[in-house]
C-alpha cells in the first residue's frame, strides 16, 4: 500500500486498484472545526478534477476535488453524522471515499509523504 | 470600500503582539490584521464565551466624540443624521443607531453613549464600524453645525469582554463596572488606568466594552486573561455569536440600500422620531413604517445539516426566488445551521417554509424569530 498526496491537501492511499481518499491533517487544521461533510453516492464516476465532496467548517465551505479519477465504491457515511471526526483523525478513520482507479497513471503527478511535508513547509 | 489585501497595507491594533503570542491566525479585515481564531478553534471559542467569558480585540472599530456646547445642541446635530432619539437619551445611557443617506439607506450602524458626568455635558461618544470610518467621519462632519465638532480618537483601543462571567472578571479590576445597567457606561479606573466602560456588546451575552488608552491595552488584556474564566476570542466566533444573537453585520446584513424598516431594526427609532421625521430619507422610512416595507430581514433555520452562506438564493417551495441570504453558517450553540436574509415582505412571517439554494440544491428552511439563541443581557434587580 502506497500513500500519495496532492497539492490540494488530499491523501490517496492505494491498495491494488482501489484508492482511499481523504484530506490531510494540514487541511483540517486550516479548515477548523468541520460541521458538515457531503460525500458522493456509491457508483458515481469521478473524473480527475471533479468535485468529489464538500467540507464545511463554522466559517466557510470548501470543495474536495478528485485527485484521481474512478468509480466511487464506498463513501464514509459516518462523517456525515459526525463531521468532527475529520478534525480528530483526518488521515485515518475519517477517510472520505474509496474509488476504483480509472487510470493508475494519474498517480504519477502526486507527491510522497516527504515531498508533501516539504511542500506544506513552504506554505 | 475596497479592503486592502496586501499585508504591507494593513494596520495593526495595540494588541497585535499579544495575538501573535497567543497563537492567533491573523487575517486581513477592514484594513487591519486581525485574529480570526486562536489555537482552540472557533467552536470552542464560541461555546466558551457563552459558558464563561471571552475577550475580543475590537480596537479596529472607530471611536470618536461629538463635542457641542450642551447636550441639546449635540443631540440635535446627531439627530439630523440618524433616526433615533438622542435628545432624550439619559446621562450614562447608550443607544444603537444608524447613519442614513438621503434615500433612507443605512450608511453604518453605530453605538452612541451620553457621558454620565455633568462636566461632559454636550458630548456624545460614538463607536462606528472599522470598514466605514472613512465614509462615516466625513459624512458626520459635513452634517454638523458650526458649534459642534467631531473628535476622532486615534489613541484608544477597544476591548470587549463578553459572557456570563465577564462583568465579575472586569469588576475585580474596575469595581464600578458591577453597578452598570445594560446599555449604560461611565468613565472609571481599571487598575488605576482611566477607561470608559459600557455594559454592552455584540454577542447576546452580558458583558462590557472598554475604551482604554492604546498604551494600556496590553496590560489590561493580560490582567483579564490572567483570570482562567477568560479566553481570547477571534473574529470567527465573534461572527457566529452575533449571528446567533440575530445581530446585523454591516456590509452583509445592512448596506446603503437597506432601510432600518427593511433591516428590522426599528427598535432603534423611538416614537418621537418616527412621527416627526427630520432625518435623511424620512419620506421613504415613514412610508415603510406606514405601509410596510417591500422586503424584510428574517431569521432562517435550516432543516438539514448543510449551512447556507451569504449570497444563497431564497426560493419559495414551488420555485420563484423571493430573496437572498446575507449571513449564514453553523450555530455552535444550537448544533445546527442558521441564516438571516432578506425576503419579499409577504413571505416574511414566522413559520413560512422557504428553500435556500446551496450548490444547486434546495435546502428546506423555515422563517423563525430572532435571536436564535435567547439573549442574556443584564437586567438590574428591581429595588423594593
Amino acid at each position: 500500500m502506497t500513500t500519495y498526496y496532492s497539492k490540494d491537501h488530499e491523501w490517496i492511499s492505494v491498495d491494488g486498484d482501489t484508492a482511499t481518499i481523504g484530506i490531510t491533517g494540514y487541511a483540517q487544521e486550516q479548515l477548523g472545526d468541520v460541521v458538515f461533510v457531503e460525500l458522493p453516492e456509491v457508483g458515481k464516476v469521478l473524473t480527475k478534477g471533479d468535485e468529489a465532496a464538500v467540507v464545511e467548517s463554522v466559517k466557510a465551505a470548501s470543495e474536495v476535488y478528485a485527485a484521481v479519477g474512478g468509480d466511487v465504491v464506498e463513501a464514509n457515511d459516518a462523517l456525515v453524522d459526525e463531521p468532527a471526526k475529520v478534525n480528530d483523525d483526518p488521515e485515518g478513520a475519517a477517510w472520505f471515499i474509496k474509488v476504483k482507479l480509472a487510470d493508475a497513471g494519474e498517480l504519477e503527478g502526486l507527491m510522497d509523504a516527504a515531498a508533501y511535508k516539504s511542500y506544506v513547509d513552504t506554505l | 470600500m475596497a479592503e486592502p489585501d496586501v499585508p504591507g497595507d494593513l494596520k495593526r491594533t495595540p494588541l497585535y503582539d499579544l495575538h501573535i503570542e497567543l497563537g492567533a491566525r491573523m487575517v486581513p479585515f477592514a484594513g487591519y490584521e486581525m485574529p480570526v481564531q486562536y489555537p482552540s478553534g472557533i467552536m470552542n471559542e464560541h461555546l466558551h464565551t457563552r459558558a464563561e467569558a471571552g475577550l475580543f480585540d475590537v480596537s479596529h472599530m472607530g471611536q470618536a466624540i461629538l463635542h457641542g456646547p450642551d447636550h441639546e445642541t449635540t443631540a440635535r446635530a446627531l439627530e439630523a443624521l440618524v433616526p433615533s432619539n438622542m435628545l432624550e437619551l439619559s446621562r450614562g445611557k447608550q443607544r444603537y443607531t444608524v447613519l442614513l443617506n438621503g434615500e433612507g439607506g443605512i450608511v453604518d450602524d453605530l453605538m452612541v453613549t451620553r457621558p454620565l458626568s455633568e462636566e461632559r455635558d454636550g458630548q456624545l461618544l460614538l463607536v462606528v464600524n472599522a470598514s466605514r470610518k472613512d465614509v462615516d467621519y466625513p459624512l458626520i462632519e459635513a452634517g454638523l453645525p458650526e458649534n459642534v465638532r467631531l473628535e476622532i480618537l486615534e489613541d484608544k483601543a477597544l476591548i470587549a469582554v463578553q459572557g456570563p462571567s465577564a462583568v465579575e472578571v472586569v469588576a475585580a479590576h474596575a469595581p464600578v463596572a458591577a453597578d452598570l445597567a445594560f446599555m449604560s457606561g461611565d468613565f472609571m479606573e481599571f487598575d488605576g488606568i482611566a477607561c470608559h466602560i459600557a455594559r454592552a456588546g455584540y454577542t447576546g451575552e452580558d458583558g462590557v466594552e472598554m475604551s482604554v488608552p492604546a498604551g494600556a491595552a496590553e496590560p489590561i488584556a493580560r490582567a483579564l486573561l490572567a483570570d482562567e474564566r477568560v479566553k481570547p476570542i477571534g473574529l470567527g466566533a465573534r461572527d457566529s455569536l452575533r449571528l446567533e444573537a440575530g445581530l446585523c453585520l454591516y456590509g452583509h446584513d445592512l448596506d446603503e440600500t437597506t432601510s432600518p424598516v427593511e433591516g428590522a431594526i426599528t427598535f432603534a427609532m423611538q416614537k418621537r422620531r418616527r412621527e416627526e421625521g427630520g432625518f435623511p430619507g424620512a419620506e421613504r422610512i415613514q412610508a415603510e413604517l406606514r405601509d410596510g416595507p417591500g422586503r424584510l430581514r428574517v431569521g432562517l433555520k435550516l432543516e438539514g445539516r448543510a449551512p447556507a452562506r451569504e449570497g444563497a438564493e431564497i426560493r419559495l417551495p414551488n420555485g420563484p426566488t423571493v430573496g437572498t441570504v446575507t449571513s449564514g453558517g453553523f450555530a455552535p450553540s444550537l448544533g445546527a445551521p442558521i441564516a438571516m436574509g432578506y425576503v419579499a415582505a409577504e413571505h416574511a412571517a414566522v413559520g413560512t417554509k422557504l428553500n435556500l439554494v446551496v450548490r444547486g440544491k434546495d435546502l428546506p428552511a423555515e422563517v423563525v424569530d430572532m435571536p436564535f439563541v435567547p439573549n442574556r443581557y443584564y437586567r438590574k434587580p428591581k429595588t423594593t
